[in-house]
């Protein structure tokens, strides 16, 4: 069965195009930043936004929103694309990003910007985070969801394992892991710099639902998201497989733009490949 | 002379009949008044529930308890989204482990994410004894106080403590408290003031010629200390400077001014401890002579509480050998 309807799913599809197009736009913009998680991400987090969670732009701190946390806190750029998509603010604010003052910190600061729910950048902290509010929402007996997003390396710190640990043994079914399985990191790809595989296999040695899913899916993605709620009396981890760099063909899969932003020249290439979707269509009529 | 209006034990300068009790156990009986103050309050453990007297609120509020093994950065960011869900976590492990591990957990997600994570470090100086350096924090105030929005406080006493404790479960924000693990006396009553911030004398005189700083147990052997050097013609004041952060530094300064020599004495490492503290802000304000006390520069060992407090000069004849160098270099 699908969750999504045909026209659903091509509406997700086409805003994550947009919301790839406005990322690179303010990467540019910054000066400094990272390109290929966030490129890679905009699918997930368009889904995440105008599709799974149950939130409110108006009313951010809503009591019963579900709640995303971010981990891996660089690739914040596209949760700021998403979130002035969906109107937490407005997209002019997204030219902030970055610059002193702004509320759109290198990496999320929640106290400059409570909807983003915790403060992250230092690796392995998210999992522990999300299993804290996941625990007392179920002591409290609420019924949101608390999602996490994580980068595939920072299952190289022991942090994400002690939180990964009590969530499988406190069977956190409340809780869903979204893992970004790029296989890039600063030093390389992971499995070069330190392997992280079998990664499905040391999830549920830890007592967690594991699926395997193509990240640039919608079908996919959204659901695995509706399965995990069905799973009892355990977290549900998705290893989303997902392109570095996705929908810039030139730096897709390459690891040297983990963290580094697009100069003027390079923008403008990237802009019209997303905006031909790499050549096949003709240059949509905003370029 | 004893303050009088600090209300303390009548017996104070009689230390065989004080009551004697451990700080940690003004923990374990502090944050089960909280707990019954305040249903949000919860204990999270990393496997030493008994030795941190965190099982007193487990036994109370077993579904408040949250135990996590031992994994001390989960300890902390775990607490961090407790209280992101609006929890008033209090987090219990020995100083050593937490903060001494965690210490960038706590940064990020508890302090720059601005939680009321209540980080609770047991067995804090070279007073735990037997167990050896590994496990005797000597660093643990100088990590937490550098950190902004961080509350600093180290109780004199298992009453004071447990004052500490339920002020802390009222306070916005992150607060860390030390406790320790050895029995000391009990000089505080119930009617000793405690506010978070507020130093207060111990011990006065007219004109005192050395202002004695100090926190958590040493508080009493620097009142003993004063005691025996007032017999000897020498006045002094002592402070019971528990917060170390925010510092009470009107009185600070004024004390200091006053005196116009400082001693400060803590069972920590001097540099970047309670001492480094009263220095920096006196270095602004009334620069005067001062001494400090505590551990300098080096790592504890096994022994018995009172072989190791002299060892590393930390006993009554340590600080008033300190009184009596400020003493001199203020003269000098």
């Amino acid at each position: 069965m699908a969750y999504l309807t045909e026209k659903k799913r091509i509406e997700l599809e086409k805003k994550a195009n947009e919301m790839r197009i406005a990322l690179v736009d303010i990467l540019e913009d910054a000066g400094s930043g990272h390109t290929a998680g966030p490129l890679g991400m905009a699918d997930i987090f368009t889904a995440l936004y105008f599709h799974v969670l149950e939130h409110d732009p108006a009313n951010p701190l809503w009591e019963d929103r579900d709640r995303l946390i971010l981990s891996n806190g660089h690739i914040v750029p596209i949760r700021y694309v998403a979130m002035a998509f969906a109107g937490y603010f407005p997209r002019e604010e997204l030219r902030t990003l970055r610059k002193f003052g702004s509320r759109l910190q290198g990496h999320p600061e929640r106290t400059r910007l409570p909807a983003l729910e915790t403060t992250s950048g230092p690796l392995g902290e998210g999992m522990s985070q999300a299993a804290g509010i996941a625990y007392a929402a179920r002591m409290d007996s609420k019924k949101f969801r608390t999602y996490v997003v994580l980068s595939d390396a920072e299952h190289q710190a022991g942090n994400t394992w002690e939180g990964a640990m009590f969530a499988g043994a406190n069977k956190l079914s409340n809780l869903t892991a979204i893992i970004d399985r790029n296989n890039i990191q600063i030093n390389g790809m992971t499995e070069d710099v330190m392997p992280l595989e079998p990664l499905r296999e040391k999830y549920e040695a830890f007592n967690w639902h594991v699926m395997d899913v193509d990240g640039h899916n919608m079908d996919a993605f959204v659901s695995a998201v509706e399965e995990a709620k069905a799973i009892y009396e355990r977290p549900t981890a998705i290893i989303a497989h997902t392109i570095p760099g996705k929908g810039v063909k030139e730096i897709e899969f390459d690891y040297t733009w983990h963290g580094k932003p697009p100069s003027k020249e390079e923008e403008e290439r990237f802009l019209r490949a997303l905006r031909t979707l790499g050549g096949k269509i003709e240059a949509s009529h905003h370029e | 002379m004893v303050n009088e209006n600090a209300h303390l034990a009548s017996a104070i300068l009689a230390p065989d009949t004080l009551e004697q009790s451990a700080t940690r156990d003004g923990f374990g009986m502090g944050v089960v008044a909280a707990g019954d103050a305040d249903p949000r309050v919860v204990v999270l453990c990393a496997d030493l529930a008994e030795s941190t007297r965190s099982h007193w609120f487990r036994e109370k509020f077993p579904e408040r308890y949250v135990e996590v093994g031992v994994a001390e950065q989960n300890l902390a960011a775990l607490a961090a989204g407790m209280a992101a869900a609006g929890k008033i976590p209090f987090i219990a492990s020995y100083a050593a482990f937490s903060p001494g591990r965690n210490w960038e957990q706590i940064r990020t997600t508890v302090c720059l994410n601005e939680m009321p994570v209540k980080v609770m470090g047991m067995h804090a100086g070279v007073s735990v004894g037997p167990d050896g350096a590994t496990h005797q924090a000597l660093e643990d105030i100088a990590i937490m106080r550098v950190l902004p929005r961080m509350t600093v406080i180290a109780p004199c006493d298992a009453l004071e403590a447990r004052k500490a404790v339920e002020a802390a479960a009222k306070t916005d924000g992150p607060v860390y408290i030390r406790f320790h693990r050895a029995k000391t006396p009990v000089f505080t009553t119930r009617a000793t003031p405690f506010a978070i911030g507020k130093a207060y004398l111990v011990w006065e005189s007219d004109n005192p010629e050395v202002a004695v700083f100090a926190c958590g147990p040493l508080v009493y052997e620097a009142v003993r200390a004063a005691a025996e050097l007032a017999h000897e013609g020498i006045d002094t004041v002592v402070v019971n400077n528990h917060t170390v952060k925010p510092m009470d530094e009107p009185l600070v300064i004024e004390v200091a001014r006053r005196a116009g020599a400082v001693v400060t004495v803590e069972e920590h490492q001097v540099s970047g401890g309670m001492g480094g503290a009263v220095a920096e802000v006196l270095m602004h304000n009334a620069p005067v002579p001062l001494v400090t006390v505590g551990v300098h520069d080096q790592f504890g060992q096994s022994g018995t509480p009172e072989e190791l407090m002299r060892h590393y000069g930390m006993d009554v004849a340590s600080i008033k050998e300190a009184i009596r160098a400020a003493l001199a270099r203020k003269e000098g």
